[in-house]
């Protein structure tokens, strides 16, 4: 009873103080449930055959009929296939590039050439994805840039982005080319902060300019690494859809069809509402498996995660 | 000791001749697509068709296609929504992240920790792509712009950013207004985001650049082409190949080499203005990635 009249009275006293506060949380609170928590709610049509003319409530269940249908599926395989493939690659290739960019910027000593390098690197991040899914469309065109530069190491020209078997490599050069510059700025600014004296040290120990990068520079930036690290490995499988969108076609489906771009497919363009809904949903839980375990490795490994 | 120090040299010398030859070839890729396309959009059409090989100044010079491109109405009417979106969106997601950001960032608030695990959660799960476009057709936030500002008010991870900021701003200030009197709304507008004004501006950048690439909402949610904003115009331009109205007037054998320089030209035109005030971001960028690596 008294804790209860004490909890009561501080209650009161607090309302009384903070009572604007509790106010400011409402606007927030109302944004979250309508358009994170209803969606989620919203998911449960997976276990459904959602109708839209019998709404949410009265289409019947089907428990896990929609998803069944999709691990029975012919593309499950193909879906899985291309995007932990498209996701490794953008992983191997796409992680260490913007490292060993900002390595070498490091390693500039004339800074008018390295802020140009710089500012130049850093132009691609900020040309929308629409304009870069065209450049690509456009200089992949059989007379365009791609083909002349083939064309001129004695290739034969041909439309790139109808073969199958060249899509990744163009979605990862791409990627890299859009993101390298931007990338290396965390980088340049862990290793900003070195310790100079450690350079020294190893000078006098008699190592050159490549040995002091591999044994002072790298090892001084692991932890940022090891951080983006884990925030890639938990993005593994939510691999964005809207390049992938606006780049395949039905020729490259089997190389370039993602899941994402398969539930967008389905979902919104043939009205699979239910039957979608349970792919993205699949995909979803995946990924946060993957994240789980990517912060749990890393905790166990290197004392750093994300919470 | 002489000698060696004589090859140290001459490995470090190595090492820096190629480190600028890599780096200025790196430059040179990121930069020569861009040039690539100005060029090609100043081309005479006939010209750069016939044309191979890498172009390294414009095949004749004409501004046809610049004419034909501002006389495309969509592109104007394009640039203005997502001008609007832009003003309206950044502004009202500015004030919704900070009131979001301040709540959060006050230690003595009921249930605060509660709903910081709600709002981390929505970073690593979502109810997908097509619940979302459920819920805005059922609230008839489709076929609107205001679909495209609303639901995306706050997004988690600036919240995430601007509340840890908030959070190190120290008490003493805040208390001392409080026992003057203030409360919480004054707080917030006139000692904390005074205090932020570096960090609020890497929000505005963020955001904004969010709004300028957005369209995958747009093109799903809008119907009337005449609220397209410049994104999804620009698609329908490059990508849906639907140059046929601005080339009306030109000879069937032309169709194609006119359409592809109206394209280079429309690329040019949709990115000159983030290039113009792309020097002013620039000293932004490290602040905004910095921040942005700030364990919660």
């Amino acid at each position: 009873m008294k804790a209860n009249g004490s909890f009561k009275k501080r209650f009161v006293k607090d309302w009384k103080r903070n009572w604007s506060l509790y106010l400011l949380a409402v606007p927030m609170i109302v944004f979250y449930a309508l358009f994170a928590y209803r969606p989620m709610y919203g998911a449960l049509i997976a276990f459904k055959e959602y109708k839209p003319g019998l709404g949410f409530m009265d289409s019947p269940w089907v428990g896990f009929a929609q998803f069944t249908r999709f691990f029975s599926s012919p593309f499950f395989g193909r879906l899985m296939k291309n995007t932990v493939l498209l996701s490794l690659y953008c992983l191997a290739f796409g992680f260490p590039a913007p490292i060993i960019l900002a390595l070498l910027l490091n390693e500039v000593k004339r800074l008018p050439f390295k802020k140009v390098v710089q500012t130049i690197s850093y132009l691609p991040h900020f040309i929308s994805i629409i304009v870069v899914a065209g450049m690509i469309t456009d200089f992949s065109m059989s007379t365009g840039l791609f083909n002349q530069i083939i064309a001129f190491f004695g290739g034969e020209k041909h439309p790139l982005l109808q073969d199958p078997s060249l899509y990744r490599t163009i979605y990862v050069a791409s990627d890299i080319w859009q993101q390298i510059g931007w990338g290396s700025i965390i980088y340049l600014s862990a290793i900003s902060g070195v310790d100079q004296q450690l350079y020294e040290a190893a000078e006098v120990d008699g190592a050159g300019r490549f040995r002091k990068l591999i044994h002072v520079t790298l090892p001084a930036i692991t932890p940022t690494i090891v951080i983006m690290l884990i925030l890639r490995m938990g993005s593994l499988l939510s691999i964005g859809y809207e390049k992938t969108i606006l780049l395949y076609n039905p020729s490259t489906y089997e190389t370039a069809d993602i899941i994402s771009s398969y539930v967008y497919r389905v979902g919104l363009l043939e009205q699979g509402w239910s039957y979608s809904t349970a792919i993205g949903l699949f995909n979803s839980v995946i990924n946060l498996i993957l994240l789980l375990v990517a912060n749990t490795i890393s905790r166990k490994l290197t004392e750093r995660s994300l919470w | 000791m002489n000698t060696r120090t004589i090859k140290r040299g001459w490995g470090d010398r190595t090492f820096s001749v190629v480190n600028y030859i890599l780096l200025a070839a790196l430059a040179g890729i990121c930069l020569y697509p861009m040039l690539y396309v100005i060029f090609a959009s100043f081309s005479e059409s006939g010209l750069l068709t016939q044309h191979s090989g890498l172009l390294l100044k414009p095949q004749g010079f004409s501004t046809s296609a610049y004419a034909k491109v501002f006389k495309n109405p969509m592109i104007l009417r394009g640039y203005l929504n997502t001008l609007f979106l832009l003003v309206v969106g950044v502004f009202c997601q500015i004030i919704m992240t900070s009131v979001a950001a301040y709540v959060l960032s006050r230690k003595r608030v009921m249930w605060r920790n509660l709903l910081m695990m709600l709002i981390t959660f929505t970073m690593f799960f979502s109810g997908g792509m097509i619940p979302f476009y459920l819920t805005l057709k059922h609230l008839h936030l489709t076929d609107t712009l205001m679909g495209l500002i609303i639901p995306f008010m706050i997004n988690t991870y600036n919240l995430i950013i601007l509340r840890t900021s908030f959070a190190s701003i120290p008490e003493s200030l805040t208390e001392a207004a409080q026992i003057d009197g203030a409360g919480h709304v004054r707080i917030l507008f006139s000692i904390i985001l005074p205090l932020s004004k570096a960090i609020l501006a890497v929000m505005v950048l963020y955001y904004g650049v969010g709004i300028w690439n957005s369209w995958f909402w747009a093109s799903t949610i809008l119907r009337n082409r005449e609220s397209y904003p410049l994104q999804v115009v620009l698609r329908e331009i490059l990508l849906q190949n639907s140059t046929t109205s601005m080339t009306t007037g030109v000879g069937a054998g032309d169709q194609e080499s006119v359409a592809a320089t109206i394209k280079y030209a429309t690329i040019v035109v949709a990115t000159v203005p983030i290039l113009c005030i792309y020097p002013f971001l620039q000293k932004y960028f490290a602040t905004g990635v910095m921040v942005g690596a700030v364990k919660e």
